[in-house]
């Protein structure tokens, strides 16, 4: 019964191994050598995976993310300073200056930045980290620009023209953010689309008025950044301060103009606090040479395994292994994004999954001692050490938990740094669990069978 | 052959003393070497190809700069560090520039440049993240040992080596300018748990040995537990020790201190938890028995 299940057990663990090891190869891969008079000289690149069940869409291209420190780039803090803004409209203004930012970063092209907003101990902040751009300054410079919104009328000249409106053909008013208090989403009581609702303040109102009486069938445009955002048609003269533009919105569409709106409308300059810049050489020096670190260091673990417990230090060794192929997968999967503290981590549970291995050989070598047979032995072994694995991986776990804060918590740190190093040493307890016993056990009671017989149950 | 542990365990006390002594004094006197992760202000890398830099002049440029105050090392071949009080990008670029007056190939490798008020924030969160997981780690203790002298225990001897770790870090500091930065802090919340983990291994030996033999002396069962578990905890702290040699022989200069401060919290808390940790149980049961 027993050795049925764990035959099962073994092949679940070899086509893990398997799926694990097409994950992790690289993307393309040079294939040539010679077979006799076959000469094969390809490369086999495998498909980024891309699919979708049901809400959950899954895209991924399978290649490890590296950090900052690791591949260079520029992590900027900046503190949004909110002192003109009432408490209840900050989030709002927040949001709108993370978006607006975002928008001027993807004007620069960056692949993959990454922009957050944090909370911390009354402060507003967003954090914009930029992979690998050349003329950082240039990018913080424009990154901490105010935004600037106004709205544009139509040349004389053009108003009677059938072709579409071009940006050059738009003249500024003087209609600006500053007289526009708020843009929201709101749905047409006609239609029950939605629209977006703007409120303008007293003066605004005014100017709306007579802007919107002199543009009747005109459209006019909405520029923020220099840039049009949107150039609806005026339909009525506007008197009341609040106008509404409608269309063929989506509800995302109409929040992400109305938060581009805000941006205008709530204007928080932005200040950089903190600002770090990489060299890309200096990262891939690091990479490098912590990587050669990590495997010289790896193989003298499994030459240290095998001199100490012999064949099931190899068992253990193999099974390390597979800890590293399925830690490797998950990276990509997750995708964990990788640093020099992450590599740390990692490599500190290496030492945590070896640990588990370590603790059931040991337990199995008193066991013998006592006199109990071998295939007793090594089932109490794993039952006993058990308890303690679980108790000291779990208290890992908590610091772990405490470290990556995942509620963002303003009391804690939301370091990346210390993030990422949390998070691989999570996964690798998690992972190490799983190897160090599941994976142990199948292979010992598979492969482990010196001299005396096992005892027929 | 039975080995008596506890019979010294005045004697373990006393080395651990001879360690906690110097910390604090140091700690008390200098203090540690904030990086600019704490302290705030800003650091340029540079490295010039051509290996032209020297360093005397480079120290008059920025000087000329109105950096009285910075502080300029050397780094790899051609490679300077300089360190300042807070500037901007606009500065930096001044600066780079007269120095590209005098060694006109110089290329800027790193710029890091941190707020005041940031540095006092990380602390002041580290601090929390501290108290926060040793709280979780006392409860769950408690929880599992249904006993707290475990938990409490366990923390102490973790406080122990944190103690330690972050004094020998103070005295480095002071001796070979050491600075302690946000991959420190990480260094020591890591050791935290890594001591937490060696402990809970030995006390689950006690624990186990306790349901085994209700009716032996406390001592006796510590003896024990210590003796079984000594070369699972030796073992294992080779493996770990292994992994960090290698990376802070040959890993890269960026992490050669966060790497050190690992090591040595390994070994202080494979040290701690045979010798601290399973002591201070005993000391713990003999007060109580005094008491009683």
């Amino acid at each position: 019964m027993k050795s049925r299940q764990s035959r099962k057990i073994l092949w679940f663990i070899l086509s893990l191994t398997f799926i694990c090891l097409l994950i992790d190869l690289p993307k393309s891969l040079p294939l040539k050598f010679n077979l006799g008079r076959i000469k094969i000289d390809q490369t086999i690149s495998w498909p980024q995976l891309n699919f979708s069940l049901g809400p959950f869409k899954f895209k991924r291209s399978l290649e490890v993310k590296k950090g900052l420190d690791l591949q260079g780039g520029t992590h900027l803090v900046l503190e949004a300073e909110m002192a003109g803004i009432s408490q209840e409209e900050k989030e709002t203004a927040l949001e709108s200056a993370r978006n607006i930012v975002s928008r001027r970063v993807n004007l620069y092209g960056v692949s993959e930045p990454v922009i957050q907003t944090i909370r911390s101990e009354g402060k507003y902040r967003i954090i914009v980290e930029l992979p690998g751009i050349k003329n950082v300054n240039q990018a913080i410079d424009l990154i901490g620009q105010t935004a600037k919104l106004d709205f544009r009328e139509l040349k004389e000249d053009r108003r009677a023209s059938p072709s579409a409106a071009l940006i050059t053909d738009f003249q500024p008013t003087d209609l600006t953010g500053a007289n526009l208090k708020k843009a929201e989403v709101q749905f047409s009581q006609q239609t029950g689309d939605p629209v977006i609702g703007l409120q303008f303040d007293e003066q605004g109102a005014d100017k709306f008025s007579e802007i919107t009486s002199r543009n009747i069938d005109h459209q006019l445009a909405i520029f923020l950044d220099d840039l049009p955002l949107t150039a609806p048609t005026v339909k009525e003269a506007i008197t009341t301060g609040q106008a509404m533009i409608s269309g063929d919105f989506t509800l995302d569409q109409a929040k992400n103009l109305a938060i581009q709106l805000n941006a205008g409308a709530l204007p928080v300059p932005l200040k950089v606090v903190e600002q770090k810049t990489i060299g890309a050489t200096l990262g891939e020096e690091s990479v490098k040479k912590s990587l050669q670190a990590g495997l010289i260091g790896l193989l003298m673990v499994v030459l240290f395994m095998i001199a100490v417990y012999g064949f099931l230090g190899f068992l253990a060794d193999i099974a390390l292994v597979i800890y590293g192929l399925i830690t490797l997968a998950l990276y990509k999967l997750i995708p964990v994004t990788l640093t020099l503290p992450g590599i740390a981590g990692f490599i500190l549970s290496v030492g945590m999954a070896v640990d588990s291995n370590i603790l059931i050989f040991e337990r199995m070598k008193e066991e013998r001692w006592m006199g109990k047979p071998l295939s007793v032995a090594m089932e109490l072994g794993f039952g006993r050490a058990w308890d303690s694995i679980k108790d000291a991986n779990l208290c890992t776990l908590i610091t772990c938990f405490v470290l990556f804060n995942p509620f963002n918590w303003g009391f804690l740190n939301t370091s990346g740094m210390i993030r990422g190093f949390a998070l691989t040493l999570a996964l690798g307890i998690g992972v190490s669990l799983f190897t160090g016993i599941v994976v142990t056990r199948t292979l010992i009671r598979t492969f482990y069978h010196p001299r005396e017989k096992r005892p027929k149950k | 052959m039975k080995l008596n542990f506890m019979k010294y365990k005045y004697f373990y006390f006393l080395i651990s003393a001879l360690f906690l002594i110097p910390c604090l004094f140091s700690l008390v006197s200098w203090s540690l070497e904030p990086a600019i992760d704490f302290s705030g202000g800003s650091i340029l890398e540079i490295k010039d190809p051509d290996l032209a830099v020297n360093k005397n002049k480079l120290e008059e440029v920025v000087k000329s700069q109105g950096l009285e105050q910075a502080s300029i090392k050397q780094s790899g071949e051609g490679g300077f560090i300089l360190r300042m009080k807070e500037i901007d990008k606009d500065k930096k670029e001044e600066i780079l520039e007269e120095a590209r007056k005098e060694f006109d190939q110089i290329k800027e490798v790193r710029f890091e440049t941190v707020g005041p008020t940031i540095g006092q924030e990380l602390i002041r969160k580290t601090v929390v993240a501290v108290l926060l997981a040793a709280g979780f780690i006392l409860v769950y203790l408690t929880l599992r040992f249904k006993d707290k002298k475990y938990g409490v225990c366990a923390l102490l001897a973790m406080f122990h080596d944190t103690f330690i770790l972050i004094g020998v870090f103070s005295l480095l500091g002071h001796f070979f300018d050491v600075k302690v930065d946000t991959l420190f802090v990480t260094a020591v919340l890591t050791i935290l748990s890594f001591s937490v983990h060696d402990t809970i291994v030995v006390y689950d030996r006690i624990r186990e040995s306790i349901r085994l033999k209700p009716k032996a002396e406390f001592e006796d069962l510590v003896n024990k537990a210590v003796a079984e578990t000594l070369t699972r905890s030796v073992n294992n702290s080779m493996t770990i020790i292994f992994m960090l040699l290698c990376l802070y022989l040959l890993g890269g200069q960026t992490i050669k201190w966060f790497i050190f401060a690992l090591l040595v919290g390994t070994i202080l808390g494979t040290y701690s938890s045979t010798f601290t940790a399973a002591p201070l149980l005993v000391v713990w049961e003999d007060l109580k028995a005094k008491k009683e």
